[in-house]
């Protein structure tokens, strides 16, 4: 099993804490889906404490909290968003997120990597936010990060894994690195999907929050995770185009 | 007859006065400010009474029991019976059928309806009309209730309420927090702008993927924008980014509100509790009625209720969640 920064996960679901109808809602998600993981954004609910009752809400989940550096659009931003983080929780855990384009939300992957290294010199343990590319996934690795979070689709567009041959080669090329599908997953059968490609976790937010039953939908992303994991543990079979008979026929009267 | 005295002159004290003279009660009112004006948060509010939009995203008891404000209202204040109007921009179009799927109480309109209900509205395929809501002009509101409420006699102290009162309730939103814990503060940011090249008649939701952005319109070219949902404390000032969205959304609806004037910037803290329901805890001698949420104008005449049942009939209605006499 791959480790996060030393951290086993029991559960291979990570929650966002957005958008939620309301925080009674959003504990309620994360009780009945088991999500070991919640990220928080602190740009958005704003330095000096301000966000103190909701971070307490959070806090009292129980579960390991991702910080998040959502919404920075350079280095500099990133950095001491970070810094603030990691006052606030307490972790060295950082997700970090450099938004390179307004509409798609698209990863800057240079100001990514200098970020990462700016942070993981400081001690911080990086969890980046980026594309399907392998060889930013190599730099992000040369700059210290020892996980990895490529997109299945823009954010919030909940379009599932929309390059399914880039995240099976990322798999393969990174063997011994923890990596994690972040963002795009709108169902759970993309859940399923990431798992199945060897993925060891997947990180979702919009499709739980927005959903019309944001508890219901939380189970069905946990439920869908963890058979998707299940899956590739027992190492499937092969597709193949002719049907294989499950039972020998050799014997039986079929010819009759 | 039943002496009660009432923290907190904002749209829950008001409405809880209100609704207990009506039923015979004798009320005083404290509050530092005297009366209702900006220290208040529902000073700031949208004003709109919209219980099946809101149930987009709120619990059922405020579909059920904001349907009833709109009538309390009507029998105090001028209410706007125009309907709210739903639009989206054309690549938030999911966003249309998500909120007609999860609301009712609504019928579509094509762009022919959109013009012929508000047609300063342009560029937009689709829509949906919420015919049976209503809005009110929150200030006018307030300010109506305090005088109705003088003219029946109602004294209203401009200091805080001495501690040894026979029966109190509190209505003081977020500054009840020494009391209530788990209530939290929902920053919540808007602006009034004028704007008389424009010209709409009810409000218009523009549906956005982060937050539900309003236009209220409170006639002669003011609009009331808002409003953003922000998980913080921090009431003290707008940010540029919601200024930004708040503007983008007027400018969306229609261009022309780029030339608006702004009048006003109003930020204030949402007192709520982790729901986002209303509550009323009976403590020995006082009574809180508190978290109102965004649902300020939709909800306080049920809590109002909720209360004068309490203290006149001792009847526990489902507001009531911890009742220690």
């Amino acid at each position: 099993m791959r480790r996060f920064y030393g951290v086993d996960l029991r559960d291979p679901l990570m929650l966002g804490t957005a958008q939620y109808p309301s925080p009674a809602i959003l504990a309620e998600a994360f009780r009945v889906s088991g999500a070991g993981v919640a990220t928080v954004s602190l740009r958005r609910e704003g330095a000096g404490g301000a966000g103190q009752s909701f971070w307490a809400m959070i806090r009292e989940l129980g579960v390991r909290v991702l910080p998040n550096t959502a919404g920075c659009h350079s280095v500099k931003e990133a950095v001491t968003t970070a810094h603030m983080a990691r006052e606030v929780f307490d972790t060295p855990w950082i997700k970090l997120e450099v938004i390179g384009h307004t509409d798609s939300l698209q990863p800057d992957v240079f100001q990514l990597v200098e970020a990462a290294r700016i942070l993981t010199g400081e001690g911080f343990q990086v969890f980046p936010y980026c594309t399907e590319d392998l060889v930013v996934g190599e730099r992000l690795l040369a700059a210290g990060c020892e996980v990895l979070m490529p997109w299945g689709a823009p954010i919030g567009s909940g379009r599932g894994l929309t390059n399914e041959y880039g995240l099976r080669a990322l798999r393969s090329e990174f063997p011994d690195v923890p990596l994690v599908v972040d963002a795009g997953i709108g169902l759970p059968s993309h859940a399923a999907r990431a798992m199945e490609l060897g993925y060891d976790a997947v990180l979702l937010n919009t499709a739980v929050a927005r959903a019309g039953d944001p508890v219901e939908m939380a189970r069905a992303m946990a439920l869908a995770a963890r058979a998707g994991q299940s899956a590739y543990r027992a190492d499937p079979i092969e597709p193949r185009d002719m049907a294989t008979a499950s039972t020998p026929v050799i014997g039986k009267a079929f010819l009759t | 007859m039943r002496q009660v005295a009432i923290m907190g002159a904002g749209v829950a004290g008001l409405c809880v006065a209100s609704e207990l003279v009506a039923r015979g009660a004798g009320v005083e009112v404290y509050d530092p400010a005297g009366g209702p004006g900006p220290q208040a948060c529902s000073w700031w509010a949208g004003g709109m009474l919209a219980p099946w939009c809101e149930y987009e995203t709120a619990e059922k008891p405020v579909l059920r029991l904001g349907q009833e404000a709109i009538g309390w209202w009507a029998e105090r204040t001028r209410v706007e019976r125009r309907g709210t109007l739903v639009v989206a921009n054309a690549r938030d179009l999911p966003d249309l059928r998500r909120f007609a799927r999860r609301t009712e109480g609504f019928r579509k309109v094509d762009t022919d309806e959109i013009a012929q209900l508000e047609p300063d509205l342009v560029g937009f395929g689709q829509g949906l009309l919420f015919a049976d809501e209503a809005h009110l002009d929150p200030r006018q509101a307030l300010t109506d209730l305090h005088r109705q409420l003088r003219e029946a006699g109602v004294v209203f102290h401009r200091k805080p309420a001495p501690q040894d009162l026979p029966l109190a309730v509190d209505c003081r939103g977020l500054r009840a927090r020494d009391a209530l814990p788990d209530l939290r503060g929902v920053k919540g940011e808007m602006l009034v702008i004028r704007c008389r090249d424009v010209d709409l008649t009810r409000p218009v939701r523009l549906l956005h993927p982060r937050m539900p952005l309003y236009v209220v319109p409170r006639g002669d070219g003011i609009y009331m924008l808002g409003a953003t949902m922000i998980e913080s404390e921090d009431g003290g000032r707008i940010t540029a980014r919601s200024m930004l969205e708040l503007l983008s959304a007027a400018y969306a609806l229609n261009p022309a509100f780029g030339e608006a004037e702004i009048l006003e910037i109003g930020v204030d803290l949402r007192p709520a509790f982790a729901d986002n329901l209303p509550r009323i805890r009976r403590r020995g001698r006082v009574i809180h009625a508190n978290g109102l949420y965004r649902h300020g104008y939709l909800m306080a005449p049920a809590l109002a209720r909720g209360v004068a049942g309490l203290v006149l009939e001792d009847r526990q209605t489902e507001l009531v969640d911890e009742d220690r006499a």
